[in-house]
């Protein structure tokens, strides 16, 4: 650790200096000729024998000798470089990949330094990461990446040592005889680089019990880092002559400048200069606002507060969350009137006396996705002609925090004429993100701020602005029916779904699909839609859907089970039926085998099905989603004064083989807060178009007393590995919900329980 | 503008700022110490704390005319000549980060309370760190970073004995 602890100290001060920014400069690669299709991959397996001098970064303080393809670098000092090549927003997938990669070529881990790759698609495929798919994306192309370093190594090996290279093997950053004898990478680096590229089809991924990186349990790449305070956050750039800016959106979304005191903010101290910008009125790129700059962050939010504007709201949201709740209430009980889902006749089975039916009416509000870190950016406009760029072209550089860097060129074309090439953007660590960041528009904002100023700036956001201009998980209301025959079993099951739209269109996250669990599983089943008009925006957040659905649906189903007395385990089981695949060798598809596996295991860990003391219960769901079969036990207690205490929740997971053991743990304990913290106090109101809360006074986060231990379970099935950053979080709420019931007998069907009375 | 000297990390730094320009600003702005950082500005979240004079404070609320002689020690100050603070190998080894933003903050409490209470329980460490949001939900491993760093108890995050089955 010691030599890295003064590389560290040597970067604090250099940073502290001003002259180190979070960007990493590097060569720009050689792109091949006739990339494309199947040459994409090609392009990135295309080796090359470097030299020190080659205008490699001296920052790598690594002596390059060769480079095996796009992904992995080896130096004459045995280090190895692998590019992680996607955006870190704490999900792992930095550390997670590069041990694929790894894994595959036969390095020692402790060998790896990781480092963040250019953003350069014809290189490295596609960049961002969300949805929880970038692992299943890119487990094939990792391991073809270490794979086919790896067999150059071994005919690098096999020259040296004059052997056949069959009788090598590569393991611990070495290729070894099986006379015993070897070479390190080290020495065999220039020659590998120089073996032809092996035929991607043709290499043989190592079998899952020879993995001795892949899912074992590995610290994060960036720890050092962030443990230290080193520059990696977006909001962590510095570049020299930077100026600071604040931008003032109108508080009802969509508002447009009339006018503001600029002469008065621009005379305050440490702003350089303010300004009216107009914008294209799209709130994923730019809209309407005021621009303060200045030589700090303080002096730009001090005068923003100072700011006295007048809006034209005319064209501006006019979303009330009272009147939502209102028109939601008239139409509860009542059928919509688009259709979703028809299958068999849900009225003959409801009106059957024979059988038990219920109704409720459940309620989820919008919530903000509170990054830690607040929306920013950094950005350089550097125009033609200019000191900064003699060239002939405008030039953008960016530094973004982002799940999405290219989708930085769209709105760069079209507000600012820019093409790609003229753009450089710096792919930078997020403090969080659970989906807000695949919109760019705080890009957009900075890039018309520095053109304006001609100097590089960053644009921080207030925490204010954060919550104001988030992209919201969507709220609703869903009214449910079900049947529950004579047996006990599930025998209808209907949806009216109260959804978002805006300009005629779902909003993401806000929808209820044919696939959505039980309707597959039952012969009546119905779902009608009404959709409300909003103009609110609305994004991903932390598994769409399947956040809210989760809670409705299996909360609801726990009802029936009670109502028809049964135990709601077994209830789930009979439900899921025969192991099967809905549509065999579709990951995204509901596989009942795996289901029923997680509920079991589930059930077990936790104990589930014991007497529990009076004002503590155990509440179960289970939830599939992102590819990944979910079940949880939530154990709580509620005192008198609605005083909720979780004391447990057990997950049993089945996404695959895990990649890195403490990351994928750390992904569902951080979902079950996150999901608890969501629950307990989260709601975001608008009225006039405003949104209501504005800081962590109002909107608050589950603090370290209140957190659940979290006892996690995998099962490792032999299906494609797949991400972990959303799929624990659905079941969380309708397991907490369940319990709460069976220790109380009052049945959760509003999000959040603050609203509700608990605390 | 006023100009103040502020003791960081052991050395002085003349600075101009407003006299009510928040500390939090007067470290990432101006002394480009960046490793503090801002989630709320007003003294909810903890992502900004910092040591005055040993003692956690919120930067983002404090002044920095208010600082005086007040030593001021961040994250970038935290480990010693020895190499890193026992926290801060607890929080590698524990691989407790998850998005990492809160952690400078939570380290920085936490460092806070083992120099008062070498050996806290879990309830004080839960007092101690209820300041202090991680969004992303890392609580226990940074309780378990904190005991095991404390010498109190080994990691306790590796709960998951992994059930195999193909
Ligand atoms: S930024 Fe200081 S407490 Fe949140
Ligand atoms: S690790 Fe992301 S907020 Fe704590």
């Amino acid at each position: 650790m010691s030599d890295l602890f003064e590389s560290v100290r040597r970067a604090i001060a250099k940073q502290q200096n001003g002259q180190a920014n979070g960007g990493i400069d590097r060569r720009s690669f050689v792109k091949l000729a006739g990339i494309g299709g199947s040459g994409l991959l090609l392009a990135a397996m295309a080796p090359k024998v470097l030299s020190a001098t080659d205008g490699s970064p001296a920052e790598d303080t690594l002596l390059v000798s060769a480079e095996l393809n796009a992904f992995v670098k080896i130096a004459t000092d045995g280090k190895i470089t692998i590019y992680s090549s996607n955006a870190e927003m704490g999900q792992g997938i930095k550390t997670a990949l590069p041990m694929v990669i790894a894994e595959e070529l036969g390095a020692k881990w402790e060998d790896v330094v990781v480092v963040q790759s250019p953003i350069d698609e014809a290189r490295f495929g596609r960049h961002g990461a969300g949805g929880s798919t970038t692992v299943n994306r890119t487990f094939d192309q990792m391991r073809t990446m270490g794979a086919s370093a790896r067999e150059m190594f071994i005919g690098a090996g096999a020259l040296v040592m004059e052997v056949p290279r069959e009788e090598l093997t590569a393991a611990n950053s070495r290729v070894t005889h099986v006379s015993g004898q070897f070479r390190t990478f080290a020495q065999l680096a220039t020659l590998a680089a120089q073996q032809e590229v092996p035929d991607p089809d043709a290499l043989v991924f190592k079998e899952r019990q020879d993995y001795t990186i892949i899912g074992s349990a590995v610290s994060g790449v960036d720890n050092l880092a962030i443990t230290s305070g080193l520059a990696l956050f977006g909001i962590d750039t510095r570049v020299p002559d930077m100026l600071y800016a604040a931008y003032h959106k109108c508080p009802a979304i969509g508002g447009r400048v009339v006018s503001a005191n600029i002469d008065e903010i621009k005379r305050l101290p440490g702003v350089v200069d303010a300004f009216v910008v107009k914008g294209n009125g799209d709130v994923r790129e730019l809209l309407d606002g005021i621009a303060i700059v200045g030589t700090n962050t303080h002096a730009v939010f001090s005068a923003k507060r100072k700011l006295k504007v007048k809006w034209d709201e005319s064209q501006a949201s006019k979303d009330s969350w009272s009147a939502m709740a209102a028109r939601a209430q008239s139409l509860k009980g009542r059928r919509g009137s688009e259709e979703g889902l028809v299958k068999g006749d849900v009225d003959s089975v409801f009106a059957d006396k024979n059988n038990t039916t219920l109704e409720a009416f459940y309620e989820y509000p919008f919530v903000a996705h509170l990054c830690m870190e607040p929306m920013n950016c950094t950005g350089h406009y550097r125009k033609a002609g200019s000191k900064a760029n003699p060239g002939t072209k405008d030039e953008l550089e960016l530094w973004i925090p982002t799940q999405a860097p290219t989708r930085a060129y769209g709105p760069a074309k079209s507000l600012f004429g820019l093409e790609p090439e003229q753009i450089k953007v710096h792919q930078m660590r997020l403090g969080g993100s659970f989906g807000r960041r695949v919109y760019n528009e705080y890009v957009c904002e900075v890039t018309e701020i520095s053109k304006r100023m001609e100097a590089p700036v960053k644009l921080t956001w207030t925490r204010e602005d954060d919550i104001h201009h988030d992209f919201f998980r969507v709220g609703g209301f869903q009214s449910v029916k079900g049947s529950v025959d004579n047996k006990g079993k599930l025998v209808a099951f209907e949806n009216h779904h109260m959804g978002m739209q805006t300009n005629g269109k779902p909003v993401v996250g806000s929808g209820f699909r044919p696939v959505e669990f039980p309707l597959q599983n039952i012969d009546n089943a119905l779902v009608t839609h009404t959709m409300f008009d909003i103009a609110t925006p609305c994004g991903p957040w932390r598994a769409p859907q399947s956040n809210t659905n989760a809670f409705v649906v299996q909360s609801f189903l726990d009802e029936l089970a009670h109502a028809s007395k049964r135990d709601y385990a077994k209830f789930l089981l009979e439900i899921l039926g025969e192991p099967r695949w809905f549509e065999p060798g579709n990951i995204r598809s509901l596989n009942t085998g795996r289901a029923a596996d997680v509920i079991n295991l589930a059930v077990e860990k936790s104990g589930w099905g014991r007497a529990m003391p009076k004002g503590s219960g155990l509440g179960l769901a289970f939830f599939f989603s992102h590819a990944a079969h979910v079940a949880e036990v939530a154990h709580v207690s509620v005192d008198k004064n609605k005083k909720l205490r979780v004391h447990k929740v057990t997950v049993a997971v089945d996404v695959g083989p895990i990649i890195n053991m403490s990351g994928a743990t750390s992904q569902v304990e951080g979902a079950v807060i996150d999901g608890l913290s969501t629950m307990m106090a989260q709601k975001i109101t608008m009225e006039k178009g405003r949104i209501q809360q504005s800081n962590f006074h109002d909107y608050t986060v589950l603090r370290m007393p209140a957190a659940p231990k979290v006892d996690i379970h995998f099962i490792q099935s032999d299906h494609a590995p797949t991400g972990l950053g959303e799929p624990a979080l659905p079941p969380l709420a309708p397991a907490i919900g369940n319990a709460i019931f069976a220790a109380t007998g009052h049945r959760v069907r509003k999000m959040p329980l603050s609203e509700e009375g608990y605390s | 503008m006023p100009t103040y000297t502020i003791n960081v990390n052991g050395n002085d730094h003349e600075l101009e700022a407003e006299a009510d320009m928040p500390l939090l600003w007067a470290l990432r702005d101006t002394l480009g110490l960046i490793g503090t950082k801002f989630g709320c500005g007003i003294a909810q979240c903890g992502a900004c704390t910092v040591h005055l004079n040993g003692a956690p404070m919120r930067s983002c609320s404090l002044p920095v005319s208010a600082v005086g002689k007040q030593a001021v020690r961040t994250i970038e100050g935290l480990a010693g000549d020895q190499g890193l603070h026992a926290l801060q190998e607890a929080w590698i080894e524990q691989d407790v980060a998850q998005c990492g933003y809160c952690q400078a903050g939570q380290i920085m409490s936490a460092a806070a309370l083992l120099a008062r209470n070498a050996k806290p329980t879990d309830d004080d460490i839960d007092a101690a760190m209820a300041g202090n949001y991680c969004r992303c939900g890392t609580y226990n491993r940074i309780r378990s970073a904190i005991q095991s760093a404390a010498g109190n108890r080994q990691a306790q995050w590796v709960n998951a004995a992994p059930e195999i089955q193909s």
